[in-house]
């Protein structure tokens, strides 16, 4: 950990240029501006590679698969020069035994200096038995790498929201990591899975400003979920404007019109995905054609049907001629902000019902 | 000296949690268990949801077969109903099944097979002119010069040199298994890297249709992504050109760096022959319709194999209760009633776990030792994947197959028996990429030839609102996954699933043996393999590997007992 991050990448051969551009990736995928280039160029000048335990819990994979997928920085850019993925069974040479032990050589030679990154959910009942890992309860491994962490990282919704498996009834109740882990700050990443360059982003953030993100009152990085999808929505002119896709593949559908009639949740998800948007900026779901379907929110899967919207969202439509406006624009923005309340508070409200399992004191 | 027992766990390189013992005596495994040791428990979750929803809970079976559960699904439900959808719809999940196949056949082979057969430490000895001779002589890939293959070296070294080996720590480098020279292993991690920037581009066919990848979006009469070839906001040119430029590039990386790297490494291999298993083999047929899914003109034909007989194939029904069961001697579960295989239509999920109590060290192998079912066709263990798609095509006399699979034996210089071991199965996903690349390429010129003619239609209304289902019905949806076999059951009563059964590749491959003892696919596959040192699991996860497990999917999470449906207003409306 003494040679830093500059030195190493010269010494494997990359150009001051070649470290120069991928400072600028990576100001890019920060969402900052070019000015901060050379504040990220300098950080990572002086800073050490930083080791990374990633846990595969109760999941799916598919937070691995879109951590994968990341195109700025690069998979292999992450591997060779930022992070050392210590453990991730999805990716690692080693198996059984051997795996492990790499495991606990990092938790020991970088006792407080490492990160966790935890995908999937926490099934406590049974003593456990739903998910076990070299013999080893899932709680336990989590105890047990989060304990001398630098902090952990719930990535996905199995990891912040349960997702799936946690839904009605939660047969092997499950639980997200912040019910877990205390004593370390959790940051939770959610989605299903979360867009590629999020994870990528939030640990780059963490290596370049020294510091963890901040984080929204859910406890996400506002740097990608603090704005709902329907505030950047490529179709919110046509919500505002009142028109429809009144069924799948009508001709409001053919002129790609607003999705909320046949069940979008953007209205009360926040996540990046029309900014961001997926697989190096391609497209997001709404885009394509399909609602959203809130995978970034907790308990989404028990706020179906899918095809139906959840509650009345008002359109925000403004009935001014904006030259007109002028200093009224702060109380429009006010009122603005009122309105997203709104939208929010029905979701919230959502989640304040009680679910069977919680009543029955699981 | 006594039999000792091997604990592998967790297997790493595959999607979920797989533990393996193995009893090793005199030099190789004499016996071996297969563990799945997750279990998430959807059957519950899914009584009483909208069927039309049901994609997207059992989509998140498995987020490395992230597109095909979805299809399984809204096939399993449109049957149901009796849904046809437009052209424009198949042709679309058509491309997206193929362009999951290449995805997913070529991360295999580079990101969770190759350290098996690659020494990464070993690439640093190699000569890097060498090494782009060879890289020359195999492929006309451009980035094969000496400055590359340094650069690559460079980079390598460096990392080693840190001490922080990340991903490749504790691997098992110098073991006497690994057979390729340096520069081999040179131009195989150069490619491992070349891969890994490579599969995030071509899932954009995924996210152009789809929405996103993973987990893409799906609709239960078709497609959602509206075609407007006159539009800015719907599919036109630029997202067609798109998915286009993809396929082209897969095209090249597929015969550019894939196929050639196959054979070269293979050539290294052919003589070890482990990692046979069960000898029959089972393909429920893909990429055609219910009259030729069992003949040759499938592109993937459906159909079973027996003691590797490939003179003869039979015909596979998955609706048939008599073909396909289910059985649970040794799996952590219960049955109400006759304990004997059940099919699909009659599944129960009651959970009984008889497993000792975490943490521990090993598990009663005589006894209930999995989360895995053991699925059985006429009460037999069958592999499914790749070599059994592979197989069973050939036996079904598919022209494209067979001239496949007889080239590929001729230009390794081995007989047909060769197939029946760890290096056949990734030789059968490699052949298969080749075949799903080229129909990734006529089945997007049919799509674009559809739209020519003047069909946009990408979804079927008619029976979309729920008061034009009948009051209960059933369907089934099966498929080819990446992994085999795949098959999605559901029941409708009252508009609501009230049943919902998924029996998927890895279940078969993964089983654990039955009350007679007869092993599954993995087990089988292993017994008998010697192992140079058995602290150090090289051989185990070399032929586990070679099956591409995938125990999220296996790990028996979907079945529903048929009960009463869950009151309305456990959900939001």
């Amino acid at each position: 950990m003494n040679e830093t991050f500059y030195q190493e990448m010269r010494r494997k051969g990359y150009s001051r240029r070649d470290f120069l551009k991928m400072c600028g990736l990576l100001t890019a995928v920060l969402g900052l501006e070019a000015s901060f280039t050379s504040r990220i160029a300098n950080a990572l000048e002086t800073k050490p590679r930083l080791p990374v335990i990633y846990l595969s819990l109760q999941e799916c994979t598919c937070c691995a698969e879109s951590f994968i997928r990341t195109a700025h920085p690069l998979l292999s850019e992450l591997l060779f020069n930022m992070i050392s993925l210590d453990y991730m069974e999805t990716l690692q040479a080693a198996s059984g035994l051997q795996a492990e032990e790499a495991k606990m050589k990092t938790m020991q030679d970088y006792k407080g200096h490492y990160l966790v990154v935890v995908e999937g959910s926490i099934p406590l009942n049974d003593d456990g038995i739903y998910c076990t890992i070299g013999g080893r309860s899932a709680k336990d491994i989590l105890l047990e790498a989060a304990q001398n962490s630098v902090a952990v990282i719930a990535y996905g919704s199995c990891a912040t929201n349960t997702c799936v498996q946690g839904a009605y009834p939660n047969p092997t109740g499950a639980v997200p990591v912040k019910n877990i882990v205390a004593h370390v700050p959790v940051i939770d990443v959610p989605g299903c899975p979360p867009i590629a360059e999020v994870i990528a982003g939030v640990i780059a953030h963490y290596l370049t400003f020294d510091r963890l993100p901040e984080l929204t009152n859910l406890g996400r990085p506002k740097a990608f979920y603090n704005h709902r999808i329907h505030d950047n929505c490529n179709r919110r002119a046509f919500f505002d404007a009142g028109m429809f896709v009144e069924n799948f593949d009508d001709d409001g559908a053919k002129q790609g019109w607003c999705l909320y009639k046949v069940g979008c949740k953007g209205p009360t998800t926040y996540n990046a995905c029309a900014i961001t948007q997926w697989n190096n900026g391609v497209s997001y779901p709404i885009k394509s054609g399909h609602p959203c379907i809130g995978c970034s929110e907790p308990g989404f899967y028990d706020n179906f049907p899918m095809y139906e919207h959840l509650a009345h969202v008002p359109i925000t439509a403004m009935p001014f001629e904006p030259d007109k406006i002028g200093k009224w624009i702060t109380g429009l923005t006010v009122a603005g902000v009122a309105a997203h309340g709104v939208a929010t508070g029905v979701i919230k409200r959502l989640d304040k019902e009680p679910r069977k399992d919680e009543e029955a004191g699981k | 000296m006594a039999v000792q027992r091997i604990v592998v766990d967790p297997i790493t390189r595959i999607e979920g949690h797989l533990r393996i013992e193995a009893d090793f005596d005199n030099g190789k495994i004499v016996n071996a268990f297969s563990s799945g040791t997750t279990f998430r428990g959807l059957e519950k979750i899914m009584e009483g949801r909208d069927p039309r929803d049901a994609w997207a809970f059992v989509q998140r079976i498995c987020g490395v077969c992230t597109h095909i559960h979805a299809i399984a699904s809204v096939q399993a439900v449109e049957d149901a109903l009796g849904i046809t959808i437009p052209k424009n719809a198949d042709l679309i999940r058509k491309i997206m099944t193929a362009t999951q196949f290449v995805q997913d056949h070529v991360i295999h082979f580079y990101h969770l097979h190759a350290l098996d057969w690659v020494d990464v430490v070993s690439a640093l000895k190699a000569d890097p002119k060498a090494t782009s001779t060879l890289a020359q002589s195999i492929s006309n890939y451009p980035k094969s010069s000496v400055g590359y293959f340094t650069d690559i070296q460079n980079t390598l070294k460096g990392f080693v040199g840190s001490g922080q080996l990340g991903i490749f720590a504790n691997g098992y480098w110098g073991h006497p298994a690994y057979k390729l020279p340096p520069e081999a292993n040179l131009m195989a991690v150069a490619h491992y890297l070349e891969a890994l920037e490579w599969q995030k581009d071509i899932v954009r066919i995924h996210t152009i249709f789809g929405g996103k990848n993973p987990h893409p979006n799906y609709l239960v009469g078709g497609m959602a992504c509206a075609i407007n070839i006159d539009n800015d906001n719907t599919i036109n040119m630029e997202r067609l050109d798109l998915v286009a430029r993809e396929i082209n590039k897969a095209i090249d990386f597929v015969n550019q760096v894939y196929i050639p790297d196959l054979f070269a490494i293979g050539s290294f291999y052919k003589d070890w022959g482990f990692g046979g298993g069960v000898t029959n083999y089972m393909s429920y047929g893909s990429l055609a319709d219910d009259k030729t899914r069992n003949t040759k003109d499938a592109v993937f034909p459906g159909g079973i194999i027996l003691n590797r007989d490939l003179s003869k194939v039979m015909d596979v029904d998955p609706r048939d209760p008599e073909q396909i069961k289910e059985v649970i001697d040794h799996s952590w579960y219960d049955y109400t009633g006759d304990k004997g295989g059940r099919h699909p239509w009659n599944g129960e999920t009651t959970v009984k776990y008889t497993g000792p109590k975490p943490p521990y060290q090993q598990l009663d192998t005589a006894g209930k030792y999995s989360w895995i079912k053991t699925p059985q066709w006429m009460g037999k263990s069958m592999e499914v994947g790749p070599l059994a798609r592979m197989l069973v095509g050939y036996a079904r006399g598919n022209d494209v197959i067979k001239t496949s699979v007889d080239g590929a034996l001729q230009k390794l210089g081995v007989g047909k028996e060769s197939l029946f071991s760890a290096l056949g199965r990734t030789l059968a996903r490699g052949l298969e990429t080749k075949i799903m690349v080229d129909y990734l390429k006529t089945t997007y010129d049919a799509l674009l030839a559809n739209i020519k003619a003047g069909d946009s239609k990408v979804f079927e209304q008619s029976k979309w609102d729920p008061s034009t289902w009948p009051k209960t019905c059933q369907g089934v949806g099966f498929t080819e996954a990446p992994r085999g076999a795949l098959a999605h059951y559901v029941k409708i009563d009252n508009g609501k699933v009230s049943l919902y059964q998924a029996v998927v590749p890895t279940t078969w491959n993964a089983a654990p043996e039955d009350q007679q003892h007869q092993k599954g696919p993995y087990e089988a596959a292993l017994i008998g393999t010697p192992m140079a040192d058995p602290q150090k699991p090289l051989e185990i996860i070399r032929i586990i590997h070679s099956f591409d497990p995938c125990i999220a999917c296996a790990a028996h999470i979907i079945d529903v007992n048929t009960g009463e449906p869950l009151n309305d207003n456990h959900f939001f409306y």
